[in-house]
């Protein structure tokens, strides 16, 4: 059993078909990348498994059990995470307090807050040299870091970041995406969505291509590496 | 220096109602981007329940003393502060995501719906009702004037709450979570904050502290009445635009320099004149200072 599948999903905005049938799956312990180029429907497939949107036909799953409709905190609570388009960082709270909101659900609890905010802030040492200022005053990268970290709190087991590398400088884009393979090997599910589709297929195992709302090629990332269609959208083909 | 003095006691209760009203406003807004005409007459339910819990206790004979108007206080602020909430999830839940102007003419349509829902009740109906507590004269001299415990502890409440309030919205888990709902809504629900409690917390904070000062007036001016929310409503709106909608410390300040304007405006004017301070103060501030006295300093919304 895939640890998250979606089979032909259709979601719409208003009277626009964003998704025309996607099916992917996602298993345990992969890197999934989801590719295409703006408007291809690649944030839209995430908004729908968070909860965000509902799909007016098809079926989500998380580990076998039926997710679409359930509202977006309740799927928080299953273990997907959702790190957002343009990081979404609470701006007027501080970097502590961000990383206390990743941690919600598990409000009360401590030790558990405690132990995790260190996890983070080893992993992000920046982070923790920033604790007590106000998130919004963090250069786009220290962002990017938060909010990575704010959702690593959630205790995730599947973590769908949506355009990491986004307005980064290239040495931060390694970072990041250095730091989403260790959690990774720590035993955590990814999907990436990106549309830097070079660092993404280094990262992933698999992909899947997407073009208007629906799945264009899949197969395993050193393949579509390889593809040529691939290589000419989104590698910058020819070289 | 006597009469400034006198004054400035009166200022300063009248202003406490302001403010308190004005956080309600500005949480509301702060958190659904709505100004929530029905407000104001939340403030006017919580001094009629204040009224029905005072003269219940009365029949027990808790009514008269410190316990029984504290005990009232908290009654008329739990059942507002439901009915807050209730109004909310029926009037303006259904409407999310609407254009904004909707739930406003919704929000006036609530409002004469509770203005006249406590009209035609029985109990309360539409004529002046005679609060069943009124306040003690005892006090102490100071510089020739009297000031009256009660005026003081009717502030010193009102500083309590908003104190208590202040640190709630700055310092715990649900506070913070609703300001991260207010900052941005999406991201808060992907963190598991349930967005809808959120809103409906902001609703029954706003509401109780509207519910205290309703209570807090009907002992101050000993009589209430079923459109006493309606002024102090846009008094408090006033307020709440004058700090900064949106921002409850700007709230707090807008409400006690509303409170100060008005009563030393009509001293020196005359007390016809008193609507039109308020009022020519809201105007002033729009065309000069749209984002209100404390409106650009925070960067949040809240």
């Amino acid at each position: 059993m895939a640890m998250l599948e979606l089979s032909g999903i259709h979601t719409f905005y208003g009277a626009i078909e964003a998704l025309k049938g996607i099916s992917l799956k996602v298993e345990e312990g992969e890197v999934v990348a989801l590719l295409g180029s703006n408007g291809a429907g690649k944030s839209t497939t995430l908004r729908t498994v968070s909860g965000l949107l509902r799909p007016r036909q098809g079926e989500v799953r998380f580990q076998g059990q039926p997710i679409a409709g359930l509202p977006p905190d309740e799927i928080v609570r299953l273990g997907i995470v959702q790190v957002p388009e343009g990081r979404r960082i609470f701006g007027p709270l501080t970097v502590e307090e961000n990383l206390e909101m990743g941690a919600f659900l598990a409000r009360g609890q401590k030790a558990r807050i405690q132990e995790d905010m260190a996890r983070v802030y080893d992993m992000f040492p920046r982070l923790k040299e920033r604790r007590r200022q106000l998130a919004g005053t963090l250069s786009g990268g220290e962002q990017q870091m938060l909010a990575v970290g704010r959702a690593l709190m959630a205790r995730p087991r599947l973590l769908m970041l949506d355009e990491p590398s986004m307005g980064l400088a290239p040495n931060l884009v390694q970072f990041i995406m250095q730091t989403v393979r260790e959690i990774n090997q720590q035993g955590v599910t990814v999907l990436v969505v990106e549309q830097n589709a070079r660092s993404a297929l280094r990262l992933a195992t698999r992909a899947y291509v997407m073009e208007t709302g629906r799945i264009t090629l899949e197969g395993p990332a050193a393949e579509l590496a390889r593809n040529e269609q691939v290589v000419a959208a989104y590698l910058g083909g020819g070289r | 220096m006597s009469q400034f003095l006198e004054q400035l006691l009166n200022a300063l209760v009248i202003g406490s109602f302001y403010a308190l009203v004005a956080l309600g406003y500005s949480m509301v807004y702060g958190i659904i981007r709505l100004i929530n005409f029905a407000h104001g007459d939340l403030y006017m339910l919580g001094a009629f329940f204040g009224y029905s819990a005072l003269l219940l206790l009365g029949r027990i004979s808790l009514g008269s003393g410190v316990t029984g108007v504290l005990l009232a206080m908290l009654i008329a602020m739990g059942m507002t502060g439901g009915l807050g909430v209730l109004v909310e999830r029926v009037a303006y839940r259904p409407l999310r995501g609407a254009p904004r102007i909707i739930p406003l003419i919704t929000a006036l349509g609530m409002s004469l719906f509770l203005e006249n829902a406590v009209m035609v009740f029985k109990p309360w109906g539409a004529s002046f009702r005679v609060y069943p507590v009124t306040l003690g004269r005892a006090g102490f001299d100071l510089f020739g004037v009297h000031i009256g415990y009660a005026h003081l502890a009717i502030f010193a409440m009102a500083l309590f709450l908003m104190v208590g309030l202040h640190l709630f919205v700055e310092r715990s888990t649900y506070g913070k979570a609703m300001r991260a709902v207010a900052f941005d809504l999406e991201a808060a629900q992907l963190m598991g904050i349930n967005a809808n409690r959120m809103i409906s917390l902001g609703f029954f904070l706003g509401s109780i502290m509207a519910a205290a000062a309703g209570v807090m007036a009907g002992l101050y001016y000993g009589q209430i009445n079923f459109l006493m929310g309606f002024i102090v409503g846009l008094k408090a709106f006033t307020a709440s635009v004058l700090g900064g909608i949106g921002n409850l410390p700007g709230a707090m300040v807008g409400g006690m320099l509303l409170g100060v304007l008005e009563v030393f405006g009509t001293s020196s004017v005359g007390g016809q004149w008193k609507d039109v301070f308020a009022f020519g103060a809201l105007i002033l501030i729009l065309v000069f200072k749209p984002t209100g006295l404390l409106g650009e300093r925070t960067a949040g919304r809240m």
